[in-house]
């Protein structure tokens, strides 16, 4: 029975609907539904967002050069990704170079972004797929503290601490505010961990909660103005003068110094509390190896953190830069965002028109176009949809796929690449991760396998920090104290008609922005974000994206309790950027999982 | 960065986005606000957007609070509603900001989670007309009450024992909350001609 879809997988709509509408604790609205069989294992996916329409409307006819501004307001979380995204396609075009220390800047605010958003992910939008909170209220402070000073040398580990935290935890329940708590499944058989580990995972939420706030500095610090720092083309906007004693927006030795220690701090956190979390977790969950979907097919990395300033190609680029096709990981693809033929958005499914929707577009063609028309087979009403229909358009997502291939991208995808590239800093890891975890190296192309490559790539990314933060020093005290080149920031100095783009590792994915200008105002503009390639909807051939992959075969312990389901989208680190609608009042906070 | 010690630090923030028409009501107001009036140091003035816990710090650091919104209440376009303390979780809670669906509610809880929330907050919320139109303006009967709702934000200042002062020079492009063409007057000046 069931459909064989291009990309592998077999799907079959026959069994019971469920419909999760919307998944709670990702930045935006989103709507999953899925058929299950008489087993309750999922056998069809259907992922459908809430998506913003295209920055081209807003950005035309506006300044190349203010172009980030806008783009850091799409969303509350790439605030900063967008704007450097932005910045590099500006430049791409117009080709402008910056001075070396602007890339270490910009680098250390693009890698203190990455930790951050993988721990806030991890602990507030995450660990509570896996951690049971009511649970952690029947837990032995003492046991917790043993179980906490096995793992890690964490120095908050005392009896005393679980203890304190276990009854204004209580207190906390007890006071009916349940806050950020208050969409869990409590208590459901898909959780498994003993009371202590729960425990000690709420623990470091708090500490992780309070921690975050630290990281934050930097962009501070780096962007002279929070939570919107300023980016500028050609560089960076704070100006160097280490003698300086504070004047406004210069960056000193003392905020130097204030950085470094926040660096020390980021990486001891990731380290000590965060990656062994992950493992503790995730070793009583070793046989809950769904979620896999795309991972161990097709993988796509543009590619980030530049060794040298100007030089984009992967041999500078840190963070890989590849595409892997077909599950073959003996070949890492080149990828090239200007080849028309590579990067193509599809809408044929989504709810936008083109003249010809058998074809994609490249993004310096692309087109957005509303069309909000459901499927014959959809139940309900365009204001009240009760059931998509997936053979029609279904999501306001369009649908990239790179030469033809639904692709997922974020850490797992980027370490994916980095391991088949066989560079150690990326399988060395991996592979002590696998071992340490007793599992083979299949066990990586999963939920558990993307989360925890999201922690790895967070203690990279925080030596990556360190590393960066002592070459601009070095560099400043050899006598280089220049951040921006501003050699053509005159319009006059423009070509009449320019286009470029611009890339980053956002952390949930790869981010790409194209721009066309002409008579030196923005012509077009278009952005293809991380949550667009995982969260696309079907494509002409058929192929499924990946967080409708993702879900494809995993039982459920209770269908009415989607707990699987929220797991693997989670693991994705969704972003359906910018929905801030208002909602009902009524019944907006908690899920609504319909079962027909 | 905050780094204000005193005793009754007061934190003014307007959050929304400005991307989707009368979404973009509270950080309009406090930009508005801004240009308008100067303030005591003990007062801080934010745009906080559609940050969602990168403004956990802000509450931390706030011993009251002042919010500007567009909350949906089910009222007449552009009317304003002031609700305090216990009752404003339960209004913001109407609405989601960003950062991964983190309501403004929950950057409240997560602070009092912490133990360090405010003690006196405040919301002044106007009722949107539109917040469908993607890159659109503010809708007039919203854009109307922005002076309303600074006047009830400098009752609330006043009851608190703060005095804002009308500027006398205009402010300095340098000075302003929003800057690049994403400033009230610039970013609704769409389609001119290049």
């Amino acid at each position: 029975m069931g459909i064989q879809t291009p990309n592998g997988f077999n799907r079959d709509n026959s069994g019971k609907r469920i419909v999760v509408d919307p998944v709670t604790r990702i930045e935006g609205h989103m709507r999953v539904e899925v058929n299950v069989d008489a087993d309750n294992v999922i056998r069809n996916a259907v992922s459908s967002g809430t998506m913003w329409r295209g920055i081209e409307v807003i950005l035309k006819d506006r300044d190349p050069r203010d172009a980030w501004a806008f783009t850091e307001r799409i969303c509350g979380v790439c605030t900063g990704t967008h704007a450097l995204t932005s910045v590099r396609a500006v430049e791409n075009a117009l080709g402008i170079t910056i001075p070396e220390n602007a890339n270490s800047i910009r680098n250390l605010m693009q890698l203190a972004l990455q930790v951050h958003d993988h721990v806030v992910h991890f602990y507030h939008l995450h660990a509570l797929d896996w951690v049971d909170l009511v649970c952690a209220l029947s837990a032995d402070p003492r046991a917790t503290s043993t179980l906490a000073q096995s793992i890690s040398s964490w120095p908050l580990s005392s009896p005393g601490y679980f203890k304190d935290l276990q009854t204004r935890l209580k207190k906390f329940f007890e006071s009916g505010q349940l806050g950020p708590f208050k969409n869990g499944y409590w208590g459901s058989k898909a959780y498994k961990l003993p009371p202590e580990a729960n425990l000690m995972a709420v623990a470091h939420y708090l500490e992780a909660l309070d921690f975050q706030k630290e990281i934050v500095k930097i962009q501070t610090i780096f962007g002279g103005k929070n939570p919107h720092p300023n980016w500028l083309v050609g560089g960076v906007p704070s100006p160097i003068n280490v003698d300086g004693t504070g004047a406004v927006g210069a960056i000193n030795i003392e905020r130097l110094n204030l950085i470094s220690s926040i660096i020390d701090r980021l990486i001891e956190f990731n380290e000590q509390v965060y990656l062994p979390d992950v493992a503790a977790i995730g070793s009583f969950y070793k046989d809950w190896l769904y979620g896999g979907g795309l991972s161990g097919k097709s993988v796509l990395s543009y590619g980030d953190v530049p060794e040298h300033a100007n030089d984009y190609s992967s041999k500078s680029l840190k963070l890989p830069r590849g595409a892997i096709i077909n599950g073959n990981l003996s070949e890492v693809l080149p990828v090239d965002h200007a080849n028309p033929d590579e990067i193509q958005e599809f809408v044929v499914h989504s709810w936008y028109k083109y003249p010809d929707e058998t074809k994609g577009l490249h993004p310096w063609d692309g087109v957005t176009e509303p069309n909000y028309v459901l499927g014959p087979n959809a139940k309900g009403t365009k204001t009240a949809i009760e059931q998509l229909d997936e053979g029609g358009k279904y999501s306001w997502i369009k649908a990239p796929r790179w030469r033809g291939h639904a692709m997922e991208v974020g850490p797992l995808a980027r370490w994916v690449v980095g391991y088949a590239q066989n560079k150690a800093e990326f399988k060395d890891p991996i592979d002590k991760f696998l071992k340490d975890m007793d599992l083979p190296l299949s066990a990586l192309f999963s939920t558990l396998g993307r989360t925890a490559a999201r922690a790895l790539e967070s203690v990279w990314a925080g030596r990556q920090m360190r590393y960066f933060q002592d070459k601009l020093v070095a560099n400043i005290k050899a006598g280089d104290s220049s951040t921006a080149n501003v050699d053509k920031w005159k319009p006059e100095s423009w070509p009449k008609e320019a286009k470029g783009f611009g890339f980053t590792e956002a952390p949930r994915g790869a981010l790409a922005h194209w721009i066309k200008i002409k008579e030196t105002k923005i012509d077009n503009y278009q952005c293809v974000v991380p949550t667009t390639w995982n969260g696309s909807p079907r494509d002409p051939q058929g192929n499924i994206g990946a967080f409708e992959a993702s879900l494809m075969n995993t039982p459920m312990v209770n269908p009415e309790q989607p707990l699987e389901i929220l797991r693997t989208i989670h693991s994705f680190d969704p972003c359906l950027a910018c929905s801030t609608h208002v909602m009902s009042p009524d019944g907006q906070e908690m899920a609504s999982v319909k079962v027909r | 960065m905050p780094t204000s010690s005193q005793a009754n630090r007061i934190l003014v923030l307007g959050i929304g986005n400005i991307l989707w028409a009368d979404e973009g009501f509270g950080v309009r107001a406090v930009e508005k606000f801004h240009r308008r009036y100067a303030v005591p140091d003990n007062v801080t003035i934010l745009d906080g957007g559609t940050q969602g816990l990168y403004l956990v710090n802000y509450l931390e650091d706030a011993d009251r609070l002042i919010v500007f919104d567009a909350i949906d209440y089910g009222l007449e376009p552009g009317q304003l509603k002031l609700v305090r303390d216990d009752e404003v979780p339960r209004f913001t809670g109407a609405k989601k900001m960003s950062l991964h669906q983190t309501g403004f509610q929950e950057v409240i809880s997560a602070a009092d989670l912490l133990g360090r929330c405010p003690r006196h907050l405040v919301l002044i919320g106007c009722q949107p007309l539109d917040l469908e139109d993607w890159g659109g303006p503010l809708t007039k009967p919203v854009r109307d009450q922005i002076a309303p709702a600074l006047e009830l934000g400098c009752e609330i200042l006043a009851e608190w024992g703060v005095e804002v002062m009308p500027r006398t020079a205009p402010l300095a492009e340098s000075e302003r909350l929003l800057a690049n063409d994403i400033d009230h007057q610039h970013y609704e000046m769409r389609g001119r001609p290049a």
